[in-house]
């Protein structure tokens, strides 16, 4: 099927703006970054955790460790959706005691976070975990919701939202994409 | 996805299937590396071990590879099945297909006994080992450990020592090696090489000295008691002196060339126990990675099932 761009909604400012915010956020909500951790779900998750790492390190001199997670092994849709390419996950800490951040860029129907909420526990055992995205899309499918939030993007849900990042894209920007013939810009 | 339903032998396998399996293997030792060595991924997916064939090693590897996957594995073993009643092996591939069964790993001392359960059965084959045919998954447990030792594949000189004749090892990694760009060089005595060891595709050298300083890898394979009705070698201790891995041959190999073996090992006749436990010899990295490399098997084999698209 083919797609195309209908609207884009965050521009590199926009995207810098708003993770400047939730790492404000992050460091309010949790009073400092003493006892934090950050776990990115690979790909964009593991940047955008990077990124928010990087704005905590400026904001307070603090060193808050990341760590990638990736779960093709936890996936509720194994048989129909197997994406054969898997990614390491590497958790260079222990998560035992901590307060785990964990990092996505879309939050959709909630299934992702369930399989990396299963993935994480079986690192250890986290003081508390919480949720950042940097965009809320809607449509959740299970009892989950992000503590930290770029932008709530309402979509229908035969849109595509698309997020790129220097890092693994080469450009900055999250785009709303529409099947072909449908929903003028 | 791979490109094969079965993993049958090596050459029914693309460069990339091969790829795609040592990738996967990748992150299944991260895993078993972790506190909490299991994953849900496999849930409610049966796996049997039908093994009519003495194992150790290889039937453990593929139980607890299934085991961390979360799937539920059955052993099925020769001695204490309707197989001693006279059960024939296409009856038994029917009742274990009648049970819905999604895998089976079959070991036989008969070439072609797991082809001809692709035949009669629905689920994934993968050969564990048939007669003196092929061992596909000790062939990519060793390009695994190949790869993680000396950090590529590709150029690399492997020396396959011993019994080439009867070894299903030599079998799966002489095409295995060629697939990924390496030089299988194939070494022993002419009464041990088969009729004509020219069509394997591997260099043939009759003499280990002779090859030994030019080898990356040298990978002893086990002088086979058991499968030789009489040992065309005059004794061990002949064999030992001319073919076998010890310290002096070691120190005439290249300085960073490890030392593989399949197991189980003939202390004394194809290595030495001073080379087989110094750490260039890499046989426990090889055991390690079998449970990575058959959880990375299984995984792509069943992963994928349904067909569906990605959306």
């Amino acid at each position: 099927m083919a797609y195309r761009v209908k609207a884009e909604v965050m521009d590199a400012a926009a995207i810098d703006r708003s993770l400047t915010r939730i790492a404000h956020e992050v460091l309010e909500a949790n009073r400092g970054a003493e006892n934090l951790a950050l776990v990115g779900i690979v790909t964009r998750g593991s940047v955008v955790a990077e990124r928010l790492a990087d704005r905590i390190h400026e904001i307070e001199d603090a060193e808050v460790p990341v760590g990638m997670l990736d779960i093709s092994f936890y996936r509720d849709d194994l048989a129909t959706r197997m994406n054969p390419e898997v990614h390491r996950s590497d958790i260079p800490f222990d998560v035992e005691g901590k307060d785990v951040v964990l990092v996505d860029d879309v939050l959709y129907t909630g299934r992702t976070i369930r399989a990396a909420l299963d993935a994480l526990m079986d690192y250890g055992r986290p003081c508390s975990v919480q949720l950042a995205v940097l965009v809320d899309r809607g449509h959740r499918e299970l009892p989950v919701r992000a503590d930290y939030v770029g932008k709530n993007v309402p979509t229908s849900r035969k849109e595509r939202v698309k997020v790129m990042l220097a890092e693994t894209d080469g450009e900055e920007g999250v785009f709303i994409l529409a099947e072909d013939g449908e929903g003028e810009a | 996805m791979l490109s094969c339903k079965h993993i049958m032998t090596v050459s029914d396998m693309t460069p990339d299937d091969i790829t795609m399996i040592l990738d996967t293997a990748d992150s299944f030792t991260e895993v078993n590396e972790r506190r909490i060595k299991k994953l849900p991924t496999l849930r409610g997916r049966t796996v049997v071990n039908l093994f009519l064939e003495p194992s150790t090693r290889t039937r453990m590897s593929f139980e607890i590879a299934a085991k961390r996957l979360s799937a539920d594995g059955i052993n099925f073993t020769a001695s204490s099945s309707a197989t001693v009643k006279g059960e024939s092996l296409r009856d038994t591939a029917k009742t274990l297909s009648a049970m819905a069964c999604d895998l089976v790993v079959v070991r036989h001392k008969y070439a072609g006994a797991p082809q001809m359960l692709t035949e009669c059965m629905d689920a994934h084959i993968v050969n564990g080992g048939d007669g003196v045919h092929e061992h596909p998954t000790q062939a990519l447990l060793d390009l695994y450990t190949m790869r993680r030792t000396l950090g590529h594949l590709e150029g690399l000189r492997v020396g396959i020592v011993g019994d080439i004749c009867h070894s299903r090892v030599a079998g799966s990694l002489v095409p295995a090696l060629r697939m990924v760009g390496a030089t299988p060089v194939i070494i022993g005595p002419p009464t041990l090489m088969p009729a004509r060891p020219d069509v394997l595709g591997a260099e043939v050298v009759y003499s280990l000295d002779d090859a030994l300083p030019t080898l990356d890898v040298i990978y002893m394979l086990r002088v086979q008691f058991e499968r030789a009705d009489a040992m065309p070698i005059p004794s061990n201790r002949e064999y030992a002196k001319l073919y076998g891995m010890n310290a002096k041959r070691l120190a005439a190999a290249k300085p960073e060339a490890i030392i593989m073996h399949p197991g189980p090992m003939n202390r004394g006749v194809e290595i030495s126990s001073d080379v087989a436990d110094s750490p260039r010899c890499v046989v426990l990295d090889q055991v390690n990675a079998g449970v990575a490399v058959r959880m990375a098997v299984m995984y792509l084999l069943l992963g994928g099932e349904g067909g569906g698209t990605a959306a």
